[in-house]
């Protein structure tokens, strides 16, 4: 595979787990349990949002077609979509939310440290850009999740179904194939056992305080970064695309 | 001279001097009922709007306007938020507030019982509907109730912002394809009406009106208000090369205003009475989110509870 090749997918699978957990994020504005929360959730999604859009401009560039932020978003299908199963899960119940939030977050945040000594140095701004944000979503989910496991029993009933349900999905994030191989060696993109080890030392300290019991790593759906995502994601995309697939060519 | 009588004097003559009531201060209690009925129906005004205007987030044609979308949805849960904090000052809890809402006692706007059926009716509502509010909130900065005007200052830059992007949605629209176009137009067809209503009845058959002017919480009747709007709007229509829907619309040199047709003060009491587009379904939406959200709550506080709890204990 060309470098190019390489850091055009790489890029592009950085950017549609933003995306894609940004427009989950952003189905709960109007509709969260408490004012502060629909604010909260909100500037999450427009911080992924963000990060994303850099993240496309900068696909666009490596690839030079022409293509920018919008044709990435907006007129690719299913199966060219490479984010994280993880992130296109529903929302479900408040716990679910959050869980998938924590999730994200505690790869997310060792992700984007590690980019900004990427050799690639749009990628290393991106990232340094995202790192203080990413900070705060670690905090934000992992305090509820917190005051989910001490607050009452439901809550914390709640919490560990979500953990249970969710936990699968973290196999996708961590997956090194050919790709990644290839920018591990360049020094662009960051050895994910090692992201690994920094997700497991926030995951493991939430949970304990949390008292929430770590589900073991048993059989772990992964596929997203192939293109091979849950049934989920095309209705996401239906959804999202639907004003650009139905006014080609349109400006807005 | 009562006691009461003396009070209401001084407070009076606070007011004519322009000085601004505080929460601590003395302050008649229909004065007091009028600013949480106003403030309150405010508040859940902002919150209502959030849901028809959310509805299209998910669907926002590109990525730049997905991000304005949401930030402009998030101020209006931060201006839900402030203006629910200066209803306490007045000694009526949130909760309280808030259960009004969803028992359906409280008003909101009745602007946001109109669905957003297109993309651009996101334009539509930044350009004629925050228009509108802006045109009532610019006035509530000068309110004689301190909180309340300082609330409504920081409001203000906020929703200048929104009505321009709502603005800049209809032009991009009005000069785009000709589907494109009448999208936009159908658009101000629909919201023109509900707009103009959203200043409330005509001055001759506003029931709190004359009060409020006098305690300066109102300090512009609503007809004055209502024409300025639409001298404004109507150029800025113009501007972008869209038709205001009103036959009867026509510039009177002499009194320097537009003239202009009649609003369906039918309608306009058939949406207050619960009987609008979408009444029902915003409704039904925010008492869905409280009790869903419920168990978070109990959380949340069972969790400060038992904080609060140790600390006690370690100190």
């Amino acid at each position: 595979m060309s470098h190019q090749d390489a850091l055009f997918t790489y890029t592009l699978r950085l950017a549609d787990d933003l995306l894609i957990l940004s427009h989950r994020l952003s189905e709960w504005c109007g509709h969260g349990p408490i004012l502060e929360e629909d604010i909260a959730l909100t500037n999450r999604a427009l911080d992924h949002i963000g990060e994303a859009r850099n993240l496309y401009t900068y696909v666009g560039q490596v690839e030079g077609k022409g293509r920018d932020e919008d044709d990435l978003a907006y007129l690719r299908n299913e199966r060219q979509f490479l984010n994280t199963k993880l992130v296109e899960q529903p929302n479900g119940d408040y716990a679910h939310t959050i869980v998938r939030s924590l999730l994200f977050d505690a790869y997310h945040l060792p992700l984007a440290e590690a980019l900004t000594k990427s050799t690639d140095a749009q990628l290393a701004a991106i990232a340094a850009k995202a790192v203080k944000e990413a900070q705060y979503h670690v905090k934000h989910s992992s305090d509820w999740l917190i005051r989910f496991c001490d607050g009452t029993e439901e809550s914390h009933r709640r919490a560990q179904e979500a953990l249970d349900n969710l936990w699968t999905y973290t196999g996708d994030l961590f997956v090194m194939d050919e790709v990644h191989q290839q920018l591990l060696k360049a020094g662009i993109a960051p050895d994910l056992t090692k992201i690994k080890a920094a997700f497991d030392a926030t995951v493991d300290k939430v949970l304990a305080e949390a008292t929430l019991k770590r589900p073991t790593d048993g059989f772990m759906a992964t596929g997203g970064r192939q293109g091979k995502h849950s049934e989920h994601l095309g209705f996401i995309l239906a959804e999202m695309q639907y004003l650009q697939r139905a006014y080609p060519g349109a400006e807005w | 001279m009562t006691d009461v009588q003396n009070l209401e004097e001084r407070f009076q003559a606070k007011i004519d001097a322009e000085q601004k009531i505080e929460p601590k201060d003395w302050m008649p209690e229909k004065y007091r009922k009028t600013l949480i009925r106003q403030i309150s129906q405010h508040a859940h005004s902002e919150v209502v709007g959030m849901l028809p205007e959310g509805n299209w987030i998910t669907r926002a044609p590109n990525l730049r306007r997905k991000a304005i979308l949401l930030a402009k949805v998030q101020d209006e849960a931060g201006h839900g938020l402030y203006l629910y904090s200066a209803c306490e000052t007045l000694g009526v809890s949130r909760e309280q507030t808030i259960d009004d809402l969803l028992s359906g006692k409280a008003k909101y706007s009745s602007i946001f019982n109109y669905p957003t059926l297109t993309w651009a009716d996101i334009g539509a509502i930044g350009w004629l509907v925050d228009g509108a509010a802006i045109m009532n909130q610019v006035m509530l900065c000068r309110t004689s109730y301190g909180p309340y005007a300082r609330a409504m200052v920081r409001i203000c830059k906020e929703e200048s912002f929104h009505q321009r992007q709502g603005y800049e949605i209809m032009a991009v629209l009005a000069k785009g394809t000709p589907e494109q176009k009448e999208m936009a137009q159908d658009a101000l067809n629909r919201w023109w009406w509900p707009s103009l209503m959203m200043f409330g009845p005509t001055d001759a058959n506003s029931p709190h009106s004359a009060e409020s002017m006098k305690w300066k919480i109102k300090r512009q009747s609503n007809d004055e208000l209502r024409q300025t709007f639409i001298d404004r709007t109507v150029q800025q229509a113009e501007v972008i090369g869209l038709t205001i829907p009103d036959p009867k619309l026509k510039w009177n040199e002499a009194t320097q205003h537009y003239e202009w047709g009649e609003i369906d003060w039918t309608e306009f009491n058939n949406v207050v009475a619960g009987n609008g587009p979408c009444n029902k379904e915003r409704l039904a939406a925010r008492n869905k989110a409280h009790a869903e959200g419920a168990w978070v709550r109990e959380a949340a506080l069972a969790h400060a509870a038992k904080k609060a709890k140790k600390e006690k204990v370690a100190a």
